[in-house]
């Protein structure tokens, strides 16, 4: 049962924001002293994006510049603004942390978020280019009925959008607090209100500069307390590594794999999750109808590979580095932490540390870079938040204008301004509703909530996409029971686990005599069932399709092919 | 597309060319990197003793810090091989195919 806990655990810490709201951010947050530095940094931040916004605003107001900033992006920019996208305030903070807490295991979970990016590529990125338009739904959608597939794929990138939102806004919310010493409503209000203020004016125009501008700062700042750190140790590994060793409580055991990874089904299950969820992230998927063809999807794909796999090798040196050079600072622990003589007792290197394990790269750039530098890296963990979420909100409000408004309520006779205000006004309403959520579940266990975003993209998303785009025989029926079985199974499942029976339902049960949270199953994880089970009813309810809709569906699928294979008849950027 | 242009595009030997080349080179791909990852994952599950190895006698170094930066570095080749090859070779048979349409 001890197993179960740490399982328990494994799930929590391996989704990015939990890593932010599990070990320090849940409970009371000290609030720490107004950081002037850090507010003036964030302060050039917010006007260098509000500039963007304003230039963004006034390029045009077509639908294509609002959702695709025109589809005029290089690759590189893409590469750029995808990293930007999505390595969030928390793989930042949290992986860091994670490897200061576990050593090896914080590289783990880095290596299971990069690897969806390759499957991206040979399988669906340039595919998404060729037959899409503005949201992924338009790929899934291309050959079946609209009304279903769009209906069903607007709902669950809500699902994914609604919960990756609210795990963002209160990660946001508590991180902020700790950084800047604001109160937390005061953070989640000025992050939901800039980000309204990017996406409603500026669209994917401003968006995507807003993310790159996040990317090269995040990428820089990482970079220089990386190299700092490393010169340290005169740049040697080893070195590194064996004054770590000297300095952990744990010794060798931070060289290896440890205890977070024991349970083979769980394991593979959130592989599973992590490899295919970003392929069924819709904030992601957007971003392949920014560049003009299918040449720079590929090239964007290949960039934010390299950027993101840099990133996380840079949070693996920072959080190794930290173990020695943090231990060296008495004044970032808690008193009780400190021996009579002044230093550091060496078992209190990891609870000792005082705002808990999220502030171990923030404490590291004090360590090396001064005040100057600490306000900078906070700086850039908020403007991080803000370009996650700007994303995310953008990705729901196109699915609502786009998928629902004018393919579903419209039936494709809206006309582009009447799509373009429903989407700034669903905007509007998706950003209230984050920073109300964001107020209510401030002091609830928000752990599950990426956990659950992942697998639904990865059980209910990429399964549709994938097959509609591969398999002739998909019918919308089969798209239908497939989507709806991933989309439910990944609820339920998540429902009945651990994160979410024990943590937030508050089931408990004695072992060993001591109160524990249980789940209704031992998986943490869904995508292990919910993934098959929606390859099965796809395939199977389409096999069973004889209607005389399902025979057009697969005529169609020659005409889908060729675009998909060529690029012929694909959208092209605007001229302009 | 008109049904003509289709079936002449499908009869194209470029076309056929292209697909199954290319079917053929990103299943090769993503089948390596589910090995690379899925072998990793499994390792971990059942063997991290091995990743437990040091690199040499004496060194604190685990041969599990090779192996997972190694990953993240296979990641982003397999990622340079796609693009070098589909915008080399791909996009030269996409690209007549495209003129003879026209």
């Amino acid at each position: 049962m001890i197993q179960l806990s740490r399982l328990g655990m494994l799930f929590a810490l391996l989704t990015p924001v939990a890593l932010l709201a599990a070990p320090a951010v849940s409970g009371a947050v000290e609030r720490q002293a107004t950081n002037w530095t850090a507010i003036y940094m964030f302060l050039a931040f917010v006007v260098a994006t509000l500039g963007i916004t304003y230039w963004a605003a006034r390029r045009s107001h077509s639908a294509k510049e609002f959702y695709t900033a025109g589809g005029g992006i290089t690759g590189f920019q893409n590469g750029l603004a995808i990293s930007g996208d999505f390595m969030s305030a928390a793989s930042f903070l949290g992986i860091s942390g994670l490897v200061f807490a576990s050593g090896y295991d914080g590289l783990i979970y880095s290596i299971g978020f990069l690897v969806g990016w390759p499957v991206i590529m040979f399988l669906i990125a340039e595919q998404i280019r060729n037959l899409g338009k503005f949201t992924f739904a338009d790929v899934s959608s291309y050959r079946f009925g609209q009304t279903q597939i769009r209906t069903m794929a607007a709902v669950s990138s809500l699902v994914v959008v609604a919960f990756y939102l609210i795990a963002q806004m209160v990660g946001a919310g508590k991180l902020i607090q700790l950084l800047f010493g604001l109160e937390y409503w005061m953070a989640v209000v000025a992050v939901g209100l800039l980000m309204m203020v990017y996406v409603i004016f500026g669209g994917m125009t401003a968006t995507t500069w807003v993310q790159i501008t996040k990317a090269v700062l995040l990428l820089s700042g990482a970079s220089f307390m990386a190299f700092a750190a490393m010169s340290a140790f005169d740049f040697s590994p080893e070195e590194m590594f064996r004054q770590a060793v000297e300095t952990h409580p744990e010794g060798l055991s931070i060289m290896a794999p440890g205890s977070l990874v024991t349970d083979p089904i769980n394991a593979i299950s959130l592989g599973l999750a992590l490899m295919f969820g970003t392929a069924g992230l819709p904030h992601i998927l957007m971003r392949f109808f920014t560049v003009p063809d299918a040449k720079e999807a590929r090239k964007s794909v290949f960039y934010a590979t390299g950027f993101i796999g840099y990133f996380y090798v840079l949070t693996f040196i920072i959080g190794f580095a930290a173990i020695v050079l943090l231990a060296q600072h008495p004044e970032f622990f808690k008193p009780d932490a400190i021996a009579a003589n002044g230093t550091l007792i060496k078992d209190q290197l990891v609870q000792g540390l005082d705002g808990g394990t999220n502030m171990v790269a923030i404490r590291l750039a004090e360590a090396v870079g001064g005040n100057l530098f600490l306000g900078f890296i906070s700086a850039v963990a908020f403007a991080t938040i803000l370009a996650v979420v700007a994303g995310l909100t953008l990705a729901g409000a196109s699915a609502i204008s786009h998928d629902l408004y004018a393919s579903v309520i419209a039936r494709g006779r809206a006309n582009e301004a009447t799509e373009i205000r429903i989407s700034k006004i669903a905007t509007f309403c998706l950003g209230l509703l984050a920073i109300g959520l964001g107020i209510a579940f401030e002091s609830q266990n928000v752990a599950f909530m990426v956990g659950l975003a992942f697998a639904v993209a990865a059980s209910a998303n990429f399964p549709v996409l994938l097959v509609s785009i591969y398999w002739r025989k998909m019918t919308t029926r089969g798209a239908l029971a497939g989507g709806l079985a991933g989309l439910i199974s990944a609820v339920v499942l998540t429902i009945m686990s651990k994160a979410v029976w024990g943590d937030v339902l508050g089931n408990t049960a004695m072992v060993d005599g001591v109160e524990v949270s249980v789940g209704l199953i031992g998986l943490n994880n869904p995508a292990i069932v919910a993934m098959p089970l929606a390859f099965f009813f796809i395939w199977f309810v389409s096999i069973l399709d004889n209607s005389a809709q399902a025979k057009r569906e697969r005529e169609a699928f020659e005409a889908q092919k060729v675009r998909c294979d060529t690029g012929i008849g694909a959208e092209g950027a605007s001229g302009h | 597309m008109q049904k003509a242009s289709i079936d002449a595009i499908k009869a194209h030997p470029k076309y056929q060319e292209l697909v199954r080349s290319r079917r053929r080179f990103s299943l090769t791909l993503t089948a390596l990197i589910l090995i690379i990852y899925f072998g990793f994952i499994l390792t971990i599950a059942f063997a991290p003793s091995l990743l437990a190895t040091p690199v040499s006698a004496g060194a604190v170094t685990t041969l599990g810090m090779p192996v997972g930066i190694l990953i993240i570095v296979s990641a982003f080749i397999l990622t340079g091989v796609y693009v070098y090859r589909a915008n080399g070779r791909f996009d030269a048979l996409t690209s007549a195919i495209q003129e003879d349409q026209q």
